[in-house]
């Protein structure tokens, strides 16, 4: 359940943020997780309201954007939509696309107030 | 700050030198006021963030551009720098449940120990007994238990550094917890991943559980005394590692009979000496 660290990784990101910035509630955390990582939406979901408690994230709204996989074909020198990890490419079949997006985990921006 | 335990062992530092990653998402990059805008940047530096909305003025937004992961991964620097200063080659043995990761470091440490310095740092959810079995071979070893947790951190790991002997030209091998999962994405600060598939799991593995092969340098396929009793292909298992991971490396071997350890201690040798050879070069 590494999805559990993860969230309390955000928390702790959003307390550094606390002690630079001037904000008492976070109204909203905006995370960037790419769909061909190891993060599951719905666990960190799950986690999420399970760590924030008590937190400055009590009450937050987690809201998560989902970066679609993409990769550089080595061969033909395109940029590729990626459904799995270890497609290959689309176009011309070449097995070892290297993958450019859909392995984020991002904290993006916060709503605070 | 620790986070964890309040200590302050590590800096945090932005990562200027990850490639900004591609993305598509809903809401918009607009703002009322300028920033430079490669990913990977921090970037809270004008007051109100730019979002204003009628009746909602206290709200502001703030652009953040963190991985999740980044405290993690400053804690690994320190500890590969760490390692690295001292001249400390750092492996992290990664495995499901009983791949026979233990018995392979004890016999590891018996057939090394004259040769080099041998510290072991063990993670597990509970007990000290792979440290008591690393204990008996008299290396010095720190028994991690990370509780409810399923991987051990780079924080870990950075604490049970302080309480071994690293000697300059030695060995830290670092047990992870049993788990093909998530430990792959916790950086902890060593030199090279290794992950070990015994014979008698499934030659598939690298398929089902491809972000644990794709993030491992090393795959050592353990066990090799058992398949005459064992229907296990190694080829369709050797091709669907290199499917996930074309560049890893692969080893049979047995940590009961000893068969392959040859080569895999070659392979430490050389890639301690390149890492001194780097540390050197660096000053």
């Amino acid at each position: 359940m590494h999805e559990i660290s993860l969230m309390e990784s955000v928390i702790a990101l959003i307390e550094d943020q606390r002690r630079v910035q001037d904000f008492s509630r976070v109204r909203t955390i905006r995370l960037q997780v790419g769909a061909l990582g190891h993060a599951e939406p719905a666990a960190l979901h799950f986690c999420f309201s399970a760590v924030a408690h008590g937190t400055i994230a009590e009450g937050a709204t987690l809201e998560i954007d989902m970066v679609p996989g993409q990769g550089r074909c080595p061969a033909c020198g395109e940029l590729v939509a990626l459904d799995d990890r270890f497609a290959p490419c689309p176009g011309c079949a070449n097995p070892h696309v290297r993958m450019t997006a859909g392995d984020e985990l991002r904290l993006a921006e916060l709503e605070v107030e | 700050m620790c986070t964890l335990c309040g200590c302050s062992t590590a800096v945090l530092a932005a990562h200027p030198d990850r490639e900004p990653p591609a993305h598509d998402h809903a809401h918009t990059h607009d703002h009322d006021h300028a920033h430079a805008h490669p990913h990977g940047t921090i970037d809270f530096g004008n007051g109100p963030a730019g979002v204003h909305i009628p009746g909602l003025s206290q709200e502001r937004t703030i652009r953040i551009e963190r991985d999740i992961l980044s405290k993690n991964d400053a804690f690994a620097a320190t500890n590969r720098a760490r390692l690295r200063n001292v001249g400390v080659f750092a492996l992290n043995f990664v495995s499901s449940p009983g791949s026979g990761k233990t018995s392979l470091l004890v016999r590891m440490i018996g057939d090394l120990k004259q040769r080099w310095p041998i510290a072991v740092v063990e993670g597990d959810q509970q007990t000290s007994r792979d440290a008591d079995r690393i204990r008996a071979t008299g290396a010095p070893a720190v028994q991690v238990n990370t509780g409810k947790g399923c991987h051990l951190d780079a924080h870990m790991v950075g604490h049970a550094l302080d309480h071994l002997p690293l000697a300059p030209g030695g060995l830290l091998f670092i047990e992870n917890v049993g788990n093909l999962v998530c430990p792959a994405a916790f950086d902890l600060g060593e030199a090279h991943k290794v992950v070990v598939l015994s014979v008698t799991e499934g030659e598939d593995k690298p398929l089902k559980y491809p972000g644990m092969f794709a993030a491992a340098d090393l795959m050592l396929l353990n066990k090799s005394d058992l398949l005459p009793h064992l229907e296990f292909d190694v080829g369709a298992c050797i091709a669907s590692a290199l499917s996930v991971n074309p560049r890893i490396q692969i080893l049979t071997v047995s940590a009961r009979t000893g068969e392959g350890l040859a080569a895999f201690y070659s392979w430490i040798e050389g890639r301690a000496a390149a890492m001194t050879g780097q540390a050197a070069a660096v000053g």
